[in-house]
């Protein structure tokens, strides 16, 4: 497994190692200095109003946190264990049923045990946002090998 | 997935309410299906169960559940909470949730439960806590606000 940090390489990484992320479909979209952004593709299995598909917030925790734990790994370039130790997310507006969902996180403050990450969730303007999120993990948060490699194990299986 | 009108939906939350046979939420909210939960009501409280379920992972090596996961879990039980106890003619919309993660949720059944810290007329504020083995371990807490008019 090389350790290039492109959007394929983290994305099967994300498919065989994360299985929450690959049961809910999401992609990596872009990837750079900035952040990283991943994409729900909707699936009315996950609305929270069945009277009008719009989603539940728990499937957009599910993205937020995912996207907030893969902006450290890029930030680091490195698959180190991470733990989210919390998470705030405010629900500004409804996410629009029928539409996919992209979050976009930013790693603004690492110290040397504790990441520090903001993130939105929007469908088109990053500017007009679904939900905003804080969120801190805890770094190297079990003495277990990195997920590149535990995925790779899994793949091999 | 069949949608409903807001008077359907209404009329089957007010079914469940009335024979408090929470399980048949799942039948009602598609996330919750999605989620499998179960939801068992005794004298004091409901309390929501997330059934261990591999799909569910976020760490495959520990195995632990996906934070999005426990996340979306407390936040499932603070809806049924308010739903259970308090008088509602829409469905409640959620304003924000803190969640703190307290131990690795571990790949078992999970339980949760809610109080109402503060049942307001626009807003009410409420505590989730969730467990596995042992319910004076809570792998996870939160506080939610939630719009109920």
């Amino acid at each position: 497994m090389s350790d290039s940090f492109d959007i394929t390489q983290i994305q099967s990484i994300i498919d065989t190692g994360i299985p929450q992320c690959g049961d809910i479909g999401v992609k990596v979209t872009e990837m750079d200095d900035r952040g990283v952004t991943m994409m729900l593709p909707y699936d009315a299995r996950f609305a929270g109003n069945p009277v009008n598909g719009v989603l539940h917030g728990g499937v957009i925790t599910t993205l937020i946190d995912s996207a907030s734990g893969m902006c450290i790994y890029v930030k680091l370039k490195k698959y180190i264990p991470i733990a989210t130790l919390d998470l705030r997310i405010d629900y500004l507006k409804p996410a629009t049923p029928g539409e996919d969902l992209y979050a976009h996180a930013y790693c603004y403050r690492m110290s040397k045990q504790i990441a520090f990450v903001r993130s939105v969730a929007y469908h088109t303007d990053p500017e007009d946002p679904v939900a905003n999120s804080v969120s801190t993990f805890m770094l190297r948060s079990t003495p277990t090998k990195p997920l590149n490699v535990a995925a790779s194990e899994l793949e091999e299986k | 997935m069949s949608t409903l009108s807001s008077e359907e939906f209404l009329e089957a939350i007010t079914k469940v309410k009335e024979s408090k046979d929470w399980s048949s939420m799942s039948q009602i909210i598609p996330y919750f299906d999605y989620l499998g939960l179960d939801l068992n009501q005794t004298d004091e409280e409901i309390i929501c169960v997330l059934p261990k379920n591999k799909r569910f992972v976020g760490n495959p090596v520990l195995p632990a559940l996906h934070g999005g996961i426990v996340g979306a879990f407390l936040e499932s039980t603070a809806l049924v909470h308010m739903l259970a106890t308090q008088e509602v003619t829409q469905l409640p919309k959620i304003i924000n949730i803190t969640v703190e993660y307290l131990r690795s949720a571990k790949l078992e059944d999970s339980y949760a439960a809610a109080v109402i810290t503060k049942p307001g007329r626009r807003v009410a504020n409420m505590r989730v806590r969730a467990w596995q083995g042992d319910r004076n371990k809570p792998i996870a807490t939160a506080s939610a606000n939630f719009l109920v008019s």
